[in-house]
Protein backbone atom coordinates (compact mmCIF):
# COMPACT_ATOMS: atom_id res chain seq x y z
CA UNK A 1 0.00 0.00 0.00
CA UNK A 2 1.39 3.40 -0.83
CA UNK A 3 1.99 5.83 1.77
CA UNK A 4 0.45 8.81 1.28
CA UNK A 5 1.00 12.41 1.90
CA UNK A 6 -1.57 14.47 4.07
CA UNK A 7 -2.31 17.71 2.22
CA UNK A 8 -2.73 20.59 4.85
CA UNK A 9 -6.06 22.37 5.36
CA UNK A 10 -8.78 19.43 3.09
CA UNK A 11 -7.17 16.83 4.97
CA UNK A 12 -7.84 14.93 2.04
CA UNK A 13 -4.61 12.97 1.00
CA UNK A 14 -3.29 12.83 -2.61
CA UNK A 15 -0.09 10.50 -4.13
CA UNK A 16 0.46 12.68 -7.43
CA UNK A 17 4.07 11.24 -9.09
CA UNK A 18 5.12 13.54 -11.90
CA UNK A 19 8.77 12.44 -11.88
CA UNK A 20 8.08 9.25 -14.31
CA UNK A 21 11.04 10.43 -16.27
CA UNK A 22 13.08 9.61 -13.19
CA UNK A 23 11.52 5.93 -12.91
CA UNK A 24 8.36 4.76 -13.52
CA UNK A 25 6.30 1.76 -11.14
CA UNK A 26 6.85 -1.83 -12.18
CA UNK A 27 3.21 -2.60 -13.96
CA UNK A 28 1.22 -5.07 -12.41
CA UNK A 29 1.36 -7.50 -15.60
CA UNK A 30 4.84 -7.12 -15.14
CA UNK A 31 5.58 -8.10 -11.57
CA UNK A 32 2.99 -11.06 -12.60
CA UNK A 33 5.04 -12.40 -15.25
CA UNK A 34 8.13 -12.00 -12.96
CA UNK A 35 7.33 -13.84 -10.19
CA UNK A 36 7.09 -17.17 -10.97
CA UNK A 37 10.95 -17.06 -12.19
CA UNK A 38 12.46 -15.90 -8.52
CA UNK A 39 11.98 -19.14 -6.84
CA UNK A 40 9.76 -21.79 -9.27
CA UNK A 41 11.15 -21.37 -12.66
CA UNK A 42 14.97 -20.37 -10.94
CA UNK A 43 16.97 -22.13 -13.27
CA UNK A 44 20.41 -20.96 -14.66
CA UNK A 45 19.40 -20.39 -18.73
CA UNK A 46 22.90 -21.84 -19.40
CA UNK A 47 22.80 -25.35 -17.47
CA UNK A 48 22.30 -28.35 -19.72
CA UNK A 49 19.04 -29.74 -17.98
CA UNK A 50 15.42 -29.51 -18.94
CA UNK A 51 14.49 -27.66 -15.60
CA UNK A 52 17.18 -24.72 -17.07
CA UNK A 53 15.29 -24.26 -20.57
CA UNK A 54 12.39 -22.77 -19.36
CA UNK A 55 14.34 -20.16 -18.23
CA UNK A 56 16.10 -19.77 -21.55
CA UNK A 57 12.99 -20.17 -23.21
CA UNK A 58 11.44 -16.97 -21.33
CA UNK A 59 14.66 -14.92 -21.99
CA UNK A 60 14.24 -15.82 -25.92
CA UNK A 61 10.67 -14.62 -25.73
CA UNK A 62 11.70 -11.39 -24.11
CA UNK A 63 14.09 -10.99 -26.72
CA UNK A 64 11.93 -11.35 -28.84
CA UNK A 65 9.65 -8.72 -27.16
CA UNK A 66 12.08 -6.28 -26.97
CA UNK A 67 13.30 -6.79 -30.80
CA UNK A 68 9.82 -6.19 -32.17
CA UNK A 69 9.18 -3.07 -30.09
CA UNK A 70 12.04 -1.26 -32.10
CA UNK A 71 11.74 -2.81 -35.27
CA UNK A 72 14.71 -5.14 -34.99
CA UNK A 73 15.55 -8.83 -34.96
CA UNK A 74 16.20 -10.97 -31.64
CA UNK A 75 19.88 -11.53 -32.44
CA UNK A 76 20.64 -7.62 -32.35
CA UNK A 77 19.17 -7.32 -28.83
CA UNK A 78 21.42 -7.56 -25.73
CA UNK A 79 20.02 -7.49 -21.95
CA UNK A 80 21.96 -4.94 -19.96
CA UNK A 81 21.87 -3.89 -16.42
CA UNK A 82 20.27 -0.62 -17.45
CA UNK A 83 20.68 2.12 -19.71
CA UNK A 84 23.45 3.65 -17.95
CA UNK A 85 25.62 0.67 -18.64
CA UNK A 86 24.04 0.33 -22.29
CA UNK A 87 25.44 3.83 -22.95
CA UNK A 88 28.95 2.65 -21.25
CA UNK A 89 29.48 -0.75 -23.34
CA UNK A 90 28.11 1.14 -26.48
CA UNK A 91 30.70 3.84 -26.58
CA UNK A 92 33.29 2.38 -24.93
CA UNK A 93 32.90 -0.83 -26.64
CA UNK A 94 32.85 1.00 -30.13
CA UNK A 95 35.77 3.65 -29.54
CA UNK A 96 38.16 0.81 -28.62
CA UNK A 97 37.57 -1.61 -31.05
CA UNK A 98 37.84 1.35 -33.82
CA UNK A 99 41.01 2.85 -32.00
CA UNK A 100 42.77 1.82 -35.24
CA UNK A 101 40.85 3.74 -37.43
CA UNK A 102 40.48 6.79 -35.46
CA UNK A 103 39.93 8.49 -31.86
CA UNK A 104 37.34 11.00 -32.49
CA UNK A 105 33.69 11.06 -30.84
CA UNK A 106 30.79 13.34 -31.58
CA UNK A 107 28.45 13.90 -29.00
CA UNK A 108 25.89 16.50 -27.65
CA UNK A 109 26.08 18.65 -24.70
CA UNK A 110 22.66 17.51 -23.68
CA UNK A 111 23.34 14.21 -23.14
CA UNK A 112 22.56 12.25 -19.95
CA UNK A 113 25.83 11.50 -17.76
CA UNK A 114 25.76 8.19 -18.76
CA UNK A 115 27.21 9.33 -21.52
CA UNK A 116 28.64 12.18 -21.03
CA UNK A 117 31.05 10.74 -18.22
CA UNK A 118 31.94 8.11 -20.48
CA UNK A 119 33.04 10.31 -23.36
CA UNK A 120 34.76 12.50 -20.29
CA UNK A 121 36.90 9.25 -19.32
CA UNK A 122 37.45 8.16 -22.93
CA UNK A 123 39.10 11.69 -23.46
CA UNK A 124 41.85 10.66 -20.40
CA UNK A 125 42.28 7.32 -22.47
CA UNK A 126 43.41 9.42 -25.35
CA UNK A 127 40.13 9.95 -27.36
CA UNK A 128 38.85 13.14 -28.45
CA UNK A 129 35.75 14.11 -28.08
CA UNK A 130 33.44 16.92 -30.25
CA UNK A 131 30.63 18.25 -27.51
CA UNK A 132 28.22 19.94 -30.25
CA UNK A 133 25.74 23.15 -29.25
CA UNK A 134 22.53 22.99 -29.15
CA UNK A 135 19.85 25.41 -29.99
CA UNK A 136 17.55 27.28 -27.45
CA UNK A 137 15.41 24.11 -27.70
CA UNK A 138 17.95 21.73 -26.79
CA UNK A 139 17.95 20.27 -30.26
CA UNK A 140 20.95 19.06 -32.28
CA UNK A 141 21.74 20.67 -35.53
CA UNK A 142 22.29 17.35 -38.27
CA UNK A 143 24.44 19.63 -40.71
CA UNK A 144 26.84 20.55 -37.14
CA UNK A 145 27.05 16.63 -37.30
CA UNK A 146 27.95 16.85 -40.53
CA UNK A 147 30.40 19.69 -39.90
CA UNK A 148 32.27 18.11 -36.77
CA UNK A 149 33.01 14.92 -39.00
CA UNK A 150 36.64 14.09 -39.94
CA UNK A 151 38.80 11.40 -41.27
CA UNK A 152 39.38 10.21 -37.86
CA UNK A 153 35.73 9.90 -36.30
CA UNK A 154 34.70 6.88 -35.36
CA UNK A 155 31.55 7.21 -33.76
CA UNK A 156 28.33 9.35 -33.04
CA UNK A 157 26.47 9.17 -30.13
CA UNK A 158 23.34 11.77 -30.09
CA UNK A 159 20.26 10.60 -27.81
CA UNK A 160 16.66 10.37 -29.05
CA UNK A 161 15.15 12.57 -26.46
CA UNK A 162 15.84 14.26 -24.07
CA UNK A 163 15.08 13.21 -19.89
CA UNK A 164 15.24 17.03 -18.73
CA UNK A 165 13.33 18.95 -21.14
CA UNK A 166 11.42 17.11 -23.47
CA UNK A 167 13.15 17.93 -27.03
CA UNK A 168 13.20 14.79 -29.48
CA UNK A 169 16.12 14.86 -31.10
CA UNK A 170 16.08 14.32 -35.47
CA UNK A 171 17.85 11.11 -35.08
CA UNK A 172 16.88 9.84 -38.49
CA UNK A 173 18.61 12.88 -40.22
CA UNK A 174 21.66 12.41 -37.68
CA UNK A 175 21.68 8.81 -38.32
CA UNK A 176 21.57 9.31 -42.63
CA UNK A 177 24.93 11.11 -42.14
CA UNK A 178 26.44 9.27 -40.03
CA UNK A 179 26.31 6.37 -42.40
CA UNK A 180 27.29 8.13 -45.20
CA UNK A 181 30.11 9.02 -43.70
CA UNK A 182 30.74 5.60 -42.50
CA UNK A 183 30.64 6.86 -38.82
CA UNK A 184 28.92 4.52 -36.47
CA UNK A 185 25.66 5.79 -34.71
CA UNK A 186 24.67 5.20 -31.28
CA UNK A 187 21.61 6.47 -29.78
CA UNK A 188 20.41 6.46 -25.91
CA UNK A 189 16.85 6.09 -26.25
CA UNK A 190 16.39 5.73 -22.83
CA UNK A 191 14.13 8.20 -22.00
CA UNK A 192 12.30 7.25 -25.85
CA UNK A 193 11.33 4.25 -25.74
CA UNK A 194 8.23 2.53 -24.94
CA UNK A 195 6.89 6.73 -25.08
CA UNK A 196 7.29 7.26 -28.79
CA UNK A 197 7.44 4.72 -32.31
CA UNK A 198 11.33 3.64 -32.34
CA UNK A 199 12.22 1.83 -35.26
CA UNK A 200 16.08 1.13 -35.51
CA UNK A 201 15.68 1.51 -39.56
CA UNK A 202 14.06 4.50 -40.01
CA UNK A 203 16.74 5.71 -37.45
CA UNK A 204 19.55 4.67 -38.99
CA UNK A 205 20.93 3.20 -36.28
CA UNK A 206 24.23 1.49 -35.59
CA UNK A 207 22.92 0.94 -31.31
CA UNK A 208 20.74 1.79 -29.07
CA UNK A 209 19.81 1.70 -26.05
CA UNK A 210 16.85 1.12 -23.64
CA UNK A 211 16.29 1.32 -20.02
CA UNK A 212 13.33 -0.84 -18.07
CA UNK A 213 12.27 0.98 -15.33
CA UNK A 214 11.78 4.09 -17.91
CA UNK A 215 9.01 2.52 -18.78
CA UNK A 216 6.77 0.11 -16.27
CA UNK A 217 9.36 -2.86 -16.29
CA UNK A 218 11.88 -3.33 -13.35
CA UNK A 219 15.06 -1.16 -12.11
CA UNK A 220 17.89 -2.85 -13.11
CA UNK A 221 16.87 -3.76 -16.38
CA UNK A 222 18.23 -2.56 -19.74
CA UNK A 223 18.86 -3.46 -23.53
CA UNK A 224 21.46 -2.82 -26.57
CA UNK A 225 20.46 -3.17 -29.78
CA UNK A 226 23.90 -3.62 -31.92
CA UNK A 227 23.20 -3.95 -35.60
CA UNK A 228 24.12 -7.17 -37.80
CA UNK A 229 27.50 -7.28 -38.58
CA UNK A 230 28.34 -4.30 -36.23
CA UNK A 231 31.36 -5.30 -33.98
CA UNK A 232 32.05 -3.81 -30.70
CA UNK A 233 34.52 -4.67 -28.15
CA UNK A 234 32.86 -6.47 -24.66
CA UNK A 235 32.34 -4.22 -21.72
CA UNK A 236 31.33 -6.88 -19.32
CA UNK A 237 34.26 -10.14 -19.63
CA UNK A 238 33.53 -13.38 -18.49
CA UNK A 239 31.08 -16.39 -19.64
CA UNK A 240 29.25 -17.19 -22.86
CA UNK A 241 26.32 -14.91 -22.24
CA UNK A 242 24.75 -13.36 -25.17
CA UNK A 243 27.11 -14.17 -27.60
CA UNK A 244 30.16 -13.75 -25.69
CA UNK A 245 29.35 -10.15 -25.73
CA UNK A 246 27.83 -9.50 -22.33
CA UNK A 247 28.78 -11.77 -19.49
CA UNK A 248 26.76 -12.69 -16.50
CA UNK A 249 24.25 -14.95 -15.79
CA UNK A 250 21.08 -13.67 -17.22
CA UNK A 251 19.05 -11.89 -14.94
CA UNK A 252 15.85 -14.05 -16.02
CA UNK A 253 13.20 -12.01 -13.75
CA UNK A 254 14.58 -8.60 -14.92
CA UNK A 255 14.48 -9.58 -18.86
CA UNK A 256 11.27 -11.16 -18.71
CA UNK A 257 9.86 -7.81 -17.02
CA UNK A 258 11.63 -5.41 -19.32
CA UNK A 259 10.17 -7.66 -22.17
CA UNK A 260 6.76 -7.49 -20.73
CA UNK A 261 6.92 -3.80 -20.34
CA UNK A 262 7.95 -3.30 -23.37
CA UNK A 263 5.47 -5.25 -25.15
CA UNK A 264 2.76 -3.85 -22.97
CA UNK A 265 3.78 -0.19 -23.86
CA UNK A 266 4.27 -0.60 -27.72
CA UNK A 267 0.76 -2.15 -27.80
CA UNK A 268 -0.44 0.71 -26.07
CA UNK A 269 1.50 3.65 -27.12
CA UNK A 270 -1.29 5.40 -29.77
CA UNK A 271 -3.79 5.71 -27.35
CA UNK A 272 -1.49 6.52 -24.29
CA UNK A 273 1.17 9.05 -26.02
CA UNK A 274 -2.15 10.67 -27.23
CA UNK A 275 -3.93 10.61 -24.22
CA UNK A 276 -0.50 11.78 -22.24
CA UNK A 277 0.48 15.09 -25.00
CA UNK A 278 -3.22 16.28 -24.03
CA UNK A 279 -2.57 16.42 -20.39
CA UNK A 280 0.80 17.58 -20.68
CA UNK A 281 -0.56 20.59 -23.02
CA UNK A 282 -3.20 21.48 -20.41
CA UNK A 283 -0.23 21.48 -17.76
CA UNK A 284 1.73 23.62 -19.81
CA UNK A 285 -1.32 26.02 -20.69
CA UNK A 286 -1.94 26.10 -17.03
CA UNK A 287 1.59 26.96 -16.17
CA UNK A 288 2.54 29.23 -18.68
CA UNK A 289 -0.64 31.35 -17.10
CA UNK A 290 1.87 32.16 -14.12
CA UNK A 291 3.14 35.46 -14.81
CA UNK A 292 7.29 35.53 -15.36
CA UNK A 293 7.02 31.55 -16.22
CA UNK A 294 8.73 29.68 -19.24
CA UNK A 295 8.71 26.79 -21.20
CA UNK A 296 11.69 24.51 -21.73
CA UNK A 297 12.81 22.70 -24.78
CA UNK A 298 10.73 22.39 -27.62
CA UNK A 299 6.85 23.68 -28.00
CA UNK A 300 5.85 20.42 -30.00
CA UNK A 301 8.83 18.16 -31.11
CA UNK A 302 8.82 17.02 -27.02
CA UNK A 303 8.25 13.86 -25.75
CA UNK A 304 4.07 13.48 -24.83
CA UNK A 305 5.11 13.10 -20.85
CA UNK A 306 7.40 16.11 -20.67
CA UNK A 307 7.11 19.55 -18.70
CA UNK A 308 10.06 21.89 -17.94
CA UNK A 309 9.12 25.23 -17.06
CA UNK A 310 11.24 28.25 -15.02
CA UNK A 311 9.60 30.01 -12.65
CA UNK A 312 11.78 33.84 -11.99
CA UNK A 313 12.67 34.72 -8.80
CA UNK A 314 12.36 31.31 -6.89
CA UNK A 315 14.16 28.35 -6.42
CA UNK A 316 13.57 24.60 -7.39
CA UNK A 317 14.08 22.49 -4.38
CA UNK A 318 12.68 24.85 -2.12
CA UNK A 319 9.20 24.34 -4.76
CA UNK A 320 9.56 20.55 -4.72
CA UNK A 321 9.93 20.69 -1.12
CA UNK A 322 6.44 22.71 -1.24
CA UNK A 323 5.40 20.58 -3.47
CA UNK A 324 6.36 17.30 -1.30
CA UNK A 325 4.33 18.45 1.31
CA UNK A 326 0.95 18.86 -1.13
CA UNK A 327 1.80 15.15 -2.71
CA UNK A 328 3.12 16.39 -5.87
CA UNK A 329 6.46 14.29 -6.66
CA UNK A 330 8.50 16.10 -9.14
CA UNK A 331 12.27 17.38 -9.72
CA UNK A 332 14.23 20.45 -10.69
CA UNK A 333 17.22 21.25 -12.41
CA UNK A 334 18.63 23.63 -9.70
CA UNK A 335 21.82 23.66 -8.03
CA UNK A 336 20.81 23.18 -4.60
CA UNK A 337 18.65 20.06 -5.63
CA UNK A 338 21.96 18.56 -7.31
CA UNK A 339 24.87 16.78 -5.04
CA UNK A 340 27.51 18.51 -7.06
CA UNK A 341 26.16 21.70 -6.93
CA UNK A 342 26.49 22.19 -10.64
CA UNK A 343 23.24 23.57 -12.05
CA UNK A 344 21.69 21.29 -14.77
CA UNK A 345 23.94 21.06 -17.87
CA UNK A 346 21.13 20.84 -20.06
CA UNK A 347 19.69 23.85 -18.97
CA UNK A 348 22.95 25.58 -19.02
CA UNK A 349 23.48 24.41 -22.73
CA UNK A 350 20.10 25.93 -23.94
CA UNK A 351 20.96 29.05 -22.90
CA UNK A 352 19.09 29.62 -20.11
CA UNK A 353 20.26 32.46 -17.41
CA UNK A 354 21.77 30.82 -14.65
CA UNK A 355 19.69 33.16 -12.22
CA UNK A 356 16.63 31.61 -14.34
CA UNK A 357 18.20 28.10 -14.11
CA UNK A 358 17.45 27.79 -10.30
CA UNK A 359 13.98 27.90 -10.44
CA UNK A 360 13.05 25.20 -13.03
CA UNK A 361 10.83 22.36 -12.64
CA UNK A 362 10.03 19.64 -14.79
CA UNK A 363 7.04 16.95 -14.01
CA UNK A 364 6.46 14.28 -15.92
CA UNK A 365 3.39 12.61 -16.52
CA UNK A 366 2.73 8.58 -16.29
CA UNK A 367 0.11 5.72 -17.16
CA UNK A 368 -1.66 7.22 -13.55
CA UNK A 369 -1.89 10.75 -14.22
CA UNK A 370 -5.60 11.79 -14.61
CA UNK A 371 -6.68 15.42 -15.30
CA UNK A 372 -7.93 15.58 -11.75
CA UNK A 373 -4.08 15.20 -10.82
CA UNK A 374 -3.27 18.37 -13.70
CA UNK A 375 -5.83 20.40 -12.25
CA UNK A 376 -4.73 19.84 -8.80
CA UNK A 377 -0.94 20.86 -9.74
CA UNK A 378 -1.65 23.52 -11.40
CA UNK A 379 -3.41 25.09 -8.37
CA UNK A 380 -0.79 23.97 -6.03
CA UNK A 381 2.22 25.01 -8.49
CA UNK A 382 0.37 28.30 -8.69
CA UNK A 383 -0.05 28.64 -4.62
CA UNK A 384 3.59 27.18 -4.04
CA UNK A 385 5.27 29.66 -6.60
CA UNK A 386 3.62 32.76 -4.85
CA UNK A 387 4.31 31.78 -1.54
CA UNK A 388 7.86 31.82 -2.99
CA UNK A 389 7.48 34.76 -4.37
CA UNK A 390 6.72 37.03 -1.65
CA UNK A 391 9.78 34.91 0.33
CA UNK A 392 12.07 36.23 -2.31
CA UNK A 393 14.42 39.76 -2.72
CA UNK A 394 13.90 39.61 -6.64
CA UNK A 395 10.52 39.46 -6.77
CA UNK A 396 9.25 42.67 -8.62
CA UNK A 397 6.59 44.63 -6.60
CA UNK A 398 3.80 44.00 -8.70
CA UNK A 399 4.16 40.22 -8.08
CA UNK A 400 4.20 40.48 -4.43
CA UNK A 401 1.02 39.70 -2.49
CA UNK B 1 16.63 15.56 4.03
CA UNK B 2 15.64 17.71 6.29
CA UNK B 3 14.11 17.77 10.19
CA UNK B 4 11.16 19.25 11.03
CA UNK B 5 12.18 22.50 12.78
CA UNK B 6 13.95 23.42 9.27
CA UNK B 7 10.98 22.41 7.32
CA UNK B 8 8.78 24.79 9.82
CA UNK B 9 11.07 27.64 9.48
CA UNK B 10 10.73 26.76 5.57
CA UNK B 11 7.11 27.04 5.16
CA UNK B 12 6.51 29.25 8.00
CA UNK B 13 9.50 31.61 8.22
CA UNK B 14 9.58 34.26 10.46
CA UNK B 15 10.86 38.07 10.04
CA UNK B 16 9.69 38.16 6.33
CA UNK B 17 9.32 41.39 4.84
CA UNK B 18 11.17 44.84 4.76
CA UNK B 19 11.91 47.85 6.56
CA UNK B 20 11.69 50.83 5.21
CA UNK B 21 13.35 53.21 7.20
CA UNK B 22 16.58 50.45 8.43
CA UNK B 23 19.48 51.64 10.06
CA UNK B 24 21.59 48.83 8.42
CA UNK B 25 20.70 46.87 5.70
CA UNK B 26 22.70 44.40 2.92
CA UNK B 27 22.30 42.48 0.08
CA UNK B 28 24.34 38.99 -0.20
CA UNK B 29 25.04 36.43 -2.34
CA UNK B 30 25.98 32.69 -1.84
CA UNK B 31 28.47 31.91 -5.08
CA UNK B 32 28.23 28.22 -4.46
CA UNK B 33 24.52 27.75 -5.51
CA UNK B 34 23.02 31.53 -6.50
CA UNK B 35 21.28 31.95 -2.77
CA UNK B 36 20.29 35.80 -1.91
CA UNK B 37 19.21 37.38 1.23
CA UNK B 38 18.17 40.58 1.91
CA UNK B 39 18.39 41.69 4.97
CA UNK B 40 17.09 44.86 7.09
CA UNK B 41 18.01 46.06 11.13
CA UNK B 42 15.92 48.27 13.47
CA UNK B 43 18.35 49.37 15.97
CA UNK B 44 17.64 51.30 19.18
CA UNK B 45 19.98 51.89 22.03
CA UNK B 46 22.70 49.37 20.61
CA UNK B 47 19.81 46.74 20.66
CA UNK B 48 18.03 45.03 17.48
CA UNK B 49 14.90 46.19 17.82
CA UNK B 50 13.67 44.49 14.94
CA UNK B 51 15.05 42.65 11.66
CA UNK B 52 13.15 41.85 8.46
CA UNK B 53 14.43 40.01 5.48
CA UNK B 54 13.35 38.10 2.26
CA UNK B 55 15.25 35.20 0.83
CA UNK B 56 16.19 33.92 -2.55
CA UNK B 57 17.50 29.92 -2.11
CA UNK B 58 16.39 26.30 -1.12
CA UNK B 59 15.03 25.60 1.70
CA UNK B 60 18.03 25.36 4.01
CA UNK B 61 18.37 29.09 3.07
CA UNK B 62 15.25 30.29 3.86
CA UNK B 63 15.26 28.60 7.34
CA UNK B 64 18.46 29.46 8.43
CA UNK B 65 17.67 33.18 7.32
CA UNK B 66 14.39 33.13 9.33
CA UNK B 67 16.03 31.35 12.67
CA UNK B 68 18.90 33.80 12.61
CA UNK B 69 16.75 36.70 12.63
CA UNK B 70 14.89 35.02 15.31
CA UNK B 71 18.19 34.28 17.09
CA UNK B 72 19.49 38.39 16.84
CA UNK B 73 15.87 40.15 17.83
CA UNK B 74 16.62 41.46 20.92
CA UNK B 75 19.93 40.86 21.20
CA UNK B 76 22.70 43.77 21.17
CA UNK B 77 24.49 44.59 18.24
CA UNK B 78 28.12 42.83 19.59
CA UNK B 79 25.87 39.40 20.35
CA UNK B 80 24.45 39.93 16.68
CA UNK B 81 27.72 39.96 15.47
CA UNK B 82 28.87 37.42 17.43
CA UNK B 83 26.20 34.69 15.70
CA UNK B 84 27.90 32.00 13.99
CA UNK B 85 26.30 29.63 11.26
CA UNK B 86 27.10 26.69 13.58
CA UNK B 87 25.01 28.25 15.86
CA UNK B 88 22.05 28.47 13.63
CA UNK B 89 22.66 25.09 11.87
CA UNK B 90 22.24 23.65 15.59
CA UNK B 91 18.97 26.05 16.59
CA UNK B 92 17.98 24.22 13.37
CA UNK B 93 18.38 21.11 15.13
CA UNK B 94 21.27 20.67 12.35
CA UNK B 95 21.40 20.91 8.62
CA UNK B 96 22.61 17.84 6.07
CA UNK B 97 26.69 18.69 5.85
CA UNK B 98 25.79 19.59 2.19
CA UNK B 99 23.25 22.21 3.29
CA UNK B 100 25.70 24.06 5.53
CA UNK B 101 26.99 26.37 3.63
CA UNK B 102 23.48 27.59 2.82
CA UNK B 103 23.63 29.08 6.90
CA UNK B 104 26.69 30.93 6.15
CA UNK B 105 24.45 33.13 3.85
CA UNK B 106 22.35 34.45 7.26
CA UNK B 107 25.52 35.15 9.01
CA UNK B 108 27.46 37.42 6.31
CA UNK B 109 24.26 39.43 5.74
CA UNK B 110 24.04 40.05 9.41
CA UNK B 111 27.73 41.07 9.47
CA UNK B 112 27.24 43.48 6.43
CA UNK B 113 24.08 44.78 7.85
CA UNK B 114 25.94 45.43 10.99
CA UNK B 115 28.53 47.42 9.22
CA UNK B 116 26.49 49.33 7.58
CA UNK B 117 24.82 50.58 9.85
CA UNK B 118 27.95 51.44 11.49
CA UNK B 119 29.25 53.27 8.83
CA UNK B 120 25.98 55.19 8.39
CA UNK B 121 26.78 56.02 12.52
CA UNK B 122 30.68 57.30 11.52
CA UNK B 123 31.85 53.98 13.41
CA UNK B 124 34.23 51.78 11.86
CA UNK B 125 33.61 48.92 9.92
CA UNK B 126 33.79 45.46 12.34
CA UNK B 127 36.24 42.88 10.50
CA UNK B 128 35.36 39.58 8.98
CA UNK B 129 37.01 36.92 10.99
CA UNK B 130 36.56 34.19 8.72
CA UNK B 131 37.74 31.67 11.56
CA UNK B 132 34.90 30.47 12.91
CA UNK B 133 32.84 29.56 10.06
CA UNK B 134 32.46 26.05 9.50
CA UNK B 135 30.88 24.55 6.36
CA UNK B 136 31.93 22.20 3.39
CA UNK B 137 33.04 23.02 -0.05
Amino acid sequence: MREKQKIDMTGDTRFIYMDNAATTPARKEVVEAILPFFSDNFGNPSSLYDFAKISGEAVGRARAQVASAIGAQPEEIYFTSGGTEADNWAIKGAAFANKEKGNHIITSQVEHHAVLHTTEWLEKQGFEVTYLPVDRYGMVNPEDVRAAITERTILVTIMTANNEVGTIMPVAEIGRIAREKGVLFHTDAVQAAGHIPIDVEEMNVDMLSISGHKFGGPKGTGALYIKKEREIDPLMHGGAQEKHSRAGTENVPGIVGIGKALELSFAEMERESKRISGLRDKLIQGLLDIPKTHLNGHPQVRLPNNVNVVFEYIEGEAILLMLNRRGIYASTGSACSSKSLDPSHVLTACGVPQEIIHGSLRLTLGQDTTEDDIEYVVENVRGVVQKLRNMSPLTTPELRE
Amino acid sequence: MYGEKVMDHFENPRNLGEIEDADGTAEVGNPECGDTMKIYLKIRDGVIEDVKFRTFGCAAAIASSSMATEMIKGKTVKEAWDLSNRAVAEALEGLPPQKLHCSVLAEDAIHRAINDYRVKQGLEPWEESGGHREHHH
